[in-house]
């Protein structure tokens, strides 16, 4: 979240794909908050490693964009390597002329153009220890799994019960596992088509990190115990849950998206039922609460999955992929503006059911209409930057959501009250349940 | 790939499939499970490159054809006064993404199946080969502890 601040400030508008593989590429050095300083300090590191991988011989013929860079002779001072980066960066993304923003662009072109010497290599496959976390991280889609567990922990603590820290726990753990299991597989499924687009094309198995016996055998040692414990620790509907889960997201919504357009609404359930597993997790039964829960979630996967999608339509035509931004632009459009408008209506449904109080569709109004006005404005311009803006508003509109929902929540002792019309028992009834 | 490795190299993405090719280290004492499961390997991705190949060439080559009838219809030339090649934007552009993604439905169908299966029989092969392997070593070393 603060890394999309950061972007959305400096007003870098990068293509979708670059920007995850910024993210991933940031992430992978991990993000402080002096975001910039720490850029121009790698900026600099990467500098003096450059310098002294140019004395290696070319040995690849495959046209690189930043060849003219690698022919600068070296007695060429790094200062003026600063100003050859900005005009080749420049048609890769709109750069206001802001100094701060080249300095922000050359650094980020430094360490992409790193890697992208180093993907023009052969490497041995074999597998080394050291890598093998970050492998794993990266094969398990760690940050989607956080994200994951996030929305879990959110539906236990809507959850009208008392907070049990070791369930929390337990709860937590077994999605994030689920959710790791899930993913693995949904990667080694899809290798020769991940190679062919550019936002998948540096995973672990298209990269040959990994061998897919050991994405397989990972998943299996994520996704059983993860299920068991879930099964075990929690209850068994949240066991049940989280096994279905995985099987809709890897058997159902991940062969779908080669055949129909019906996936997008498959995947949409895939990520409703995680906030609905915190919620039986806590509860161990399936009330209107946890439908609601999964109802919001459900419809915030449109405006996020449908703008994200606006941009990639030539990767996945090509691709093949059955995507409704390639096959039907206008039902797109339209299903994320409807979903947006559901998200109003939803808020509003939260006090109803005694989830909330009265005040959080009050509070979140102004967010719902905003990422409805997004929506409005990508329903009528269909155009690539109010695509973006849709997407990165759904990216900072969720937890904002879900943080305002869980300040309004109904405190359960004050349910206890209403129902509890002798003044006498009032007392008793707050002493038995508080922990 | 260096003449003393014993493992298999896999090298960058090819131009035309964007797939990585991989060099099959073949050792001298390969047993048939390990041949079968590296011819395996080796048919798919000759299929694989096949398949990328072609399609992506064809996407290249439809989409040229694209643009320059519709740079035609609207009465332009393929390259501006800058000498720069005009394109389309991503709005005209949707209508041959569309068309392209529905004429080869039938193709892609055809390979999935092939490419599950293939994933499939070659991942259970590695499996197989893997616990011979285990099971070799684990009566390597019962031998040597019994010595």
């Amino acid at each position: 979240g603060l890394f999309v601040w950061h972007l959305k400030n400096t007003g870098i508008r990068q293509i979708p794909c670059q920007f995850v593989h910024l993210c991933r590429v940031a992430n992978d050095r991990l993000i402080t908050f002096q975001y910039f300083n720490f850029l121009k300090r790698m900026y600099v590191t990467q500098y003096n490693k450059d310098l002294s991988q140019r004395a290696k011989p070319k040995s690849d013929s495959i046209a690189s964009p930043f060849r003219e860079l690698q022919q600068l002779d070296q007695e060429k001072k790094v200062i003026h390597k600063i100003r050859p980066i900005s005009p080749v960066h420049q048609p890769l993304s709109e750069t206001s002329s802001r100094n701060e923003l080249r300095e922000v662009n050359s650094a980020a072109v430094a360490p992409v153009r790193a890697e992208a010497k180093e993907d023009r290599q052969w490497k041995e496959m074999k597998l080394r220890l050291d890598d093998l976390p970050g492998i794993l991280a990266r094969l398990s889609k760690i940050k989607l799994t956080a994200l994951v567990v996030c929305t879990a922990s959110a539906g236990f603590a809507m959850a009208p019960v008392p907070f049990d820290l070791t369930c929390f726990l337990l709860a937590s753990l077994g999605t994030g596992l689920a959710s790791c299991a899930a993913n693995s597989i949904n990667q080694f499924f899809e290798v020769p088509f991940d190679s062919n687009m550019n936002r998948t094309k540096n995973r672990p198995l298209v990269r040959g990190q990994i061998s897919p016996l050991l994405a397989v055998c990972f998943a299996a040692s994520c996704g059983v115990p993860g299920i068991a414990l879930l099964t075990l620790g929690v209850n068994p509907l949240t066991g049940a849950l989280g096994a279905f889960n995985i099987f809709l997201y890897t058997c159902c919504y991940t062969p779908m998206k080669r055949m129909s357009i019906a996936n997008t609404w498959v995947g949409a359930v895939v990520g409703a039922i995680p906030p609905v597993m915190g919620w039986t997790a806590a509860t161990g039964s399936l009330d209107a609460g946890a439908l609601l829960l999964g109802g919001i979630l459900y419809s915030w996967q449109f405006p996020h999955f449908n703008a994200l999608s606006w941009g990639l339509r030539e990767d996945y035509s090509r691709g093949g992929y059955c995507m409704m931004s390639v096959t039907h632009p206008g039902l797109c459009r339209r299903v994320a503006l409807r979903h947006c408008l559901a998200l109003i209506g939803l808020s509003t449904v939260a006090p109803v059911l005694d989830i909330t109080t009265w005040t959080f569709p009050v509070i979140s109004l102004p967010i719902n209409l905003y990422i409805s006005y997004l929506g409005f404005r990508f329903y009528r311009d269909a155009d690539r930057s109010s695509s973006r803006k849709l997407f990165f508003c759904s990216l900072w509109h969720l937890p904002m959501l879900l943080l305002v929902m869980f300040t309004c929540k109904k405190s359960f002792l004050e349910k206890e009250d209403k129902g509890d019309l002798l003044g006498g028992n009032h007392g008793r009834a707050m002493e038995i349940r508080l922990p | 790939p260096p003449a003393h490795s014993r493992n298999d190299w896999i090298g960058p993405p090819d131009k035309h499939s964007n797939l990585r090719p991989v060099i099959f280290y073949v050792s001298p004492e390969e047993s048939p499970l390990e041949r079968r499961l590296r011819e395996a390997r080796q048919e798919a991705q000759a299929c694989d490159q096949r398949f990328w190949a072609r399609h992506n060439r064809a996407f290249r080559q439809e989409k040229e054809e694209f643009i320059y009838s519709r740079l035609k219809a609207k009465g332009l030339e393929m390259r501006d006064e800058t000498g720069q090649k005009a394109t389309l934007n991503a709005e005209e552009m949707a209508d041959f993404y569309k068309d392209f993604l529905s004429k080869n439905f039938r193709k892609h169908m055809q390979y999935n199946r092939d490419w599950y299966k293939r994933n499939f029989t070659i991942t259970f092969l590695m499996g197989q080969v893997a616990l011979a392997r285990a099971l070799k070593w684990l009566r390597w070393k019962k031998k040597n502890v019994g010595n």
